[in-house]
């Protein structure tokens, strides 16, 4: 009887260490699961969630099971570059994140030392110019998306004057400073610059500034809890608009946490889960069921951000090579004829620069309603 | 010009008004028992989750649920403080308890932020979104409710402090509880009692800020502070300063906010914070022969 005990012990050990052993995969999720970007970095973070699980459930990328580790920057840099360096440690095949574009500035130059690709969240204009050849972006720069807006703005809304409210991080300053290049380009004024903190929860006083401008359009730059505080103040002040925006004030967070308020609100978005695309649209399905929310641009970022390493590994690599991952990526276009879940045919320039084709959008009665499809900037 | 200087007084007069519900909480507390709240804020933050409970679990609309968060923010956030924190901790002197309290604003927010999320939560507002045209000056109406409200409260506590027998024993309990205990007051009770209003309060003070802040984990951060602040220059010793404090802080915020800079607007709080403290410390309306902070 002992020495069965002790058989099966044994055999319980070998079993052990054998899972333990089996190839798996490394991919470290970076990001802001707390702090005032938490509502971007929890969708990004689910949609990536939700692609492991259905690749690990096919069997894994190239037979290797993924294994997902989560760290948190609590949207704060200095932790984002303690929690990135716990993630390098680790020595992980890719890293995805961090989203917001102060974090991905503040953590950049330790994963281009250590050679590791990265695939960010971040919309700052200047993240691809920063020459780290690891980099990739999973949505618009605002120097791709800027230009589409302020077409829209001189085209559709036929404003002449705008009032500015942004946030004061390198997103808004980015977003900032590109609108106003591009304002200016098109001879349209920006007569009120109305700059904000991140995690403000009183915007009384800069509504009062945004009306006392009284411009033909608002535009609106900021993350999605503030877009929602900032629009809520707006309806109450009863300041009237135009509202436009880019897309985290047309995104699915900012349209539950505003309300009625954010009915009427216009603008450019890059991705979005309400795009009139059957892909797009039954990965929104699964990722409703399997996170009971809807999903916003950020869970599409995370989503299709794995599935573009799992193609560019299997079918242009055929090995697990950092640095051959970061080079493939460089000028590549993946289709969804190639791999599905990318859902929209999506191009990576040599600067890690991302092209897909974009959308003109409006809120509908707390629904993003798509006006208008935009080609990509390639074609 | 003269239009947007009145909309910015009834902005920062509503929001003052909330400082200065969660302000008159802070003096009460210290002055019936030397309590310095430091989780004051998180007290303000947690009724707006327990109403989001009681809606979202319960299925409760929106008035019974905050009844219900009521009577729970009355149980938790005021007679168990006391019984669980507070009694046992003061025994042991003032900086004891507030360190104790700054424990607990780290664990009631990040219990929160553990059992409903980081994210921001939607809150209904309390009033439809219109306008009021006063002199040319548009004013909201969830501003103007939210005045109301504020100061509707506000009377009513000042007129149950001087008009009632219960009033006047927390009053004198205040100011000197061993006479208070010689006339016959049962002390203890009054104490209590201060606790249960302090937890009225906040939770007036959850109702009417959350429609702005949204539900969040860290809406105490800022709230506490501002409400700490504006009882020191009000007067940590007078309920009437804490409404007086609240109430400048509220306008000075919007104000600097407005001309001066958003990034510079909790700077002249500070600011007016170590001019009270250097020049005045007993604050605007506090006096200087009683307790000073």
């Amino acid at each position: 009887m002992g020495k069965m005990r002790f058989g099966l012990a044994l055999a319980a050990l070998m079993l052990a260490g054998s899972v333990a052993s089996a190839a798996e995969v490394k991919l470290a999720y970076v990001g802001e699961i707390s702090g005032s970007l938490a509502v971007s970095g929890g969708n990004f973070r689910d949609g990536i969630i939700l692609a492991v699980e259905e690749i690990n459930a096919r069997g894994g990328i190239m037979g290797e099971k993924i294994a997902l580790s989560q760290l948190d920057t609590q949207t704060n840099p200095g932790v984002a570059r303690s929690q990135m360096q716990k993630a390098i440690d680790s020595d992980p095949y890719a890293v995805l994140g961090p989203i917001f574009s102060g974090n991905v500035k503040a953590t950049m130059p330790l994963l281009k030392q250590a050679e590791i690709p990265h695939f960010v969240g971040g919309e700052a204009g200047e993240l691809t110019s920063l020459g780290d050849n690891y980099l990739f972006r999973t949505s618009f720069g605002q120097q791709i998306g800027m230009p589409k807006i302020a077409n829209f703005i001189r085209d559709e809304i036929k404003a002449k004057t705008i009032a500015l409210i942004w946030v004061n991080n390198d997103f808004g300053k980015g977003g900032r400073d590109n609108l106003m290049k591009e304002m200016a380009a098109r001879g349209i004024k920006i007569i009120a610059d109305v700059s904000t903190e991140s995690g403000q929860v009183d915007f009384a006083a800069d509504v009062v500034k945004l009306k006392a401008a009284n411009a033909d359009a608002v535009f609106v730059y900021s993350n999605e809890e503030e877009c929602a505080r900032i629009m809520r103040e707006a309806r109450k002040q009863g300041l009237k608009g135009p509202f436009i925006g880019d897309t985290t004030l047309l995104s699915q967070k900012t349209i539950e946490l505003a309300g009625d308020a954010a009915n009427g609100v216009m603008g450019h978005v890059g991705l979005t889960a309400d795009a009139p695309i059957p892909a797009v649209t039954e990965f929104t399905a699964r990722f409703q069921k399997r996170f009971n929310y809807k999903p916003d641009h950020n869970g599409l970022k995370g989503y299709t951000a794995v599935y573009a390493i799992k193609y560019v590994t299997e079918n242009k690599l055929k090995k697990f090579d950092r640095k051959a991952l970061a080079q493939a990526f460089h000028g590549l276009t993946i289709t969804p004829k190639d791999e599905p879940n990318i859902l929209i045919e999506t191009t990576w320039d040599d600067k890690g620069e991302i092209d897909r084709i974009s959308f003109l959008a409006e809120v509908v009665n707390g629904q993003q309603k798509i006006t208008k499809i935009l080609p990509k900037l390639a074609k | 010009m003269l239009a947007d200087i009145l909309q910015l007084l009834v902005a920062g007069l509503a929001t003052g008004a909330i400082y200065a519900l969660v302000a008159i909480g802070f003096t009460l507390l210290w002055q019936t028992s030397q309590t310095i709240n430091f989780a004051q804020g998180e007290f303000v933050m947690l009724p707006a989750f327990f109403i989001l409970i009681a809606r979202g679990h319960f299925g409760l609309s929106f008035w019974p649920a905050v009844a219900v968060a009521a009577v729970v923010s009355v149980v938790v956030l005021g007679l168990l403080f006391k019984w669980l924190m507070v009694d046992p901790m003061i025994r042991h002197g003032v900086l004891p308890l507030v360190i104790a309290t700054i424990g607990l604003a780290i664990l009631m927010k990040e219990a929160v932020r553990e059992f409903y999320g980081a994210e921001a939560q939607p809150f209904p507002p309390l009033a439809v979104d219109a306008n009021v045209t006063v002199l040319g000056a548009s004013f909201s109406l969830q501003s103007l409710v939210v005045l109301a409200i504020s100061i509707a409260a506000v009377v009513a506590l000042q007129l149950f402090l001087a008009r009632t027998r219960t009033g006047r024993c927390m009053q004198a309990t205040a100011q000197n509880p061993t006479v208070a205990r010689l006339l016959g007051i049962p002390v203890e009770r009054m104490i209590l009692y201060t606790f249960v209003i302090n937890a009225a309060l906040v939770t007036l003070a959850s109702v009417l800020i959350t429609p702005i802040y949204l539900a969040k984990f860290t809406n105490g951060e800022w709230l506490g502070l501002y409400a700490f602040i504006a009882a020191i220059v009000g007067g940590f010793n007078q309920v009437r300063g804490a409404i007086v404090g609240g109430l400048l802080l509220g306008i000075v915020d919007n104000f600097a906010a407005a001309y001066i800079s958003s990034q510079y607007r909790l700077a002249l709080p500070l600011l007016i914070l170590i001019l009270v403290i250097l020049f005045r410390p007993q604050g605007l309306l506090g006096r200087i022969e009683e307790r000073t902070v």
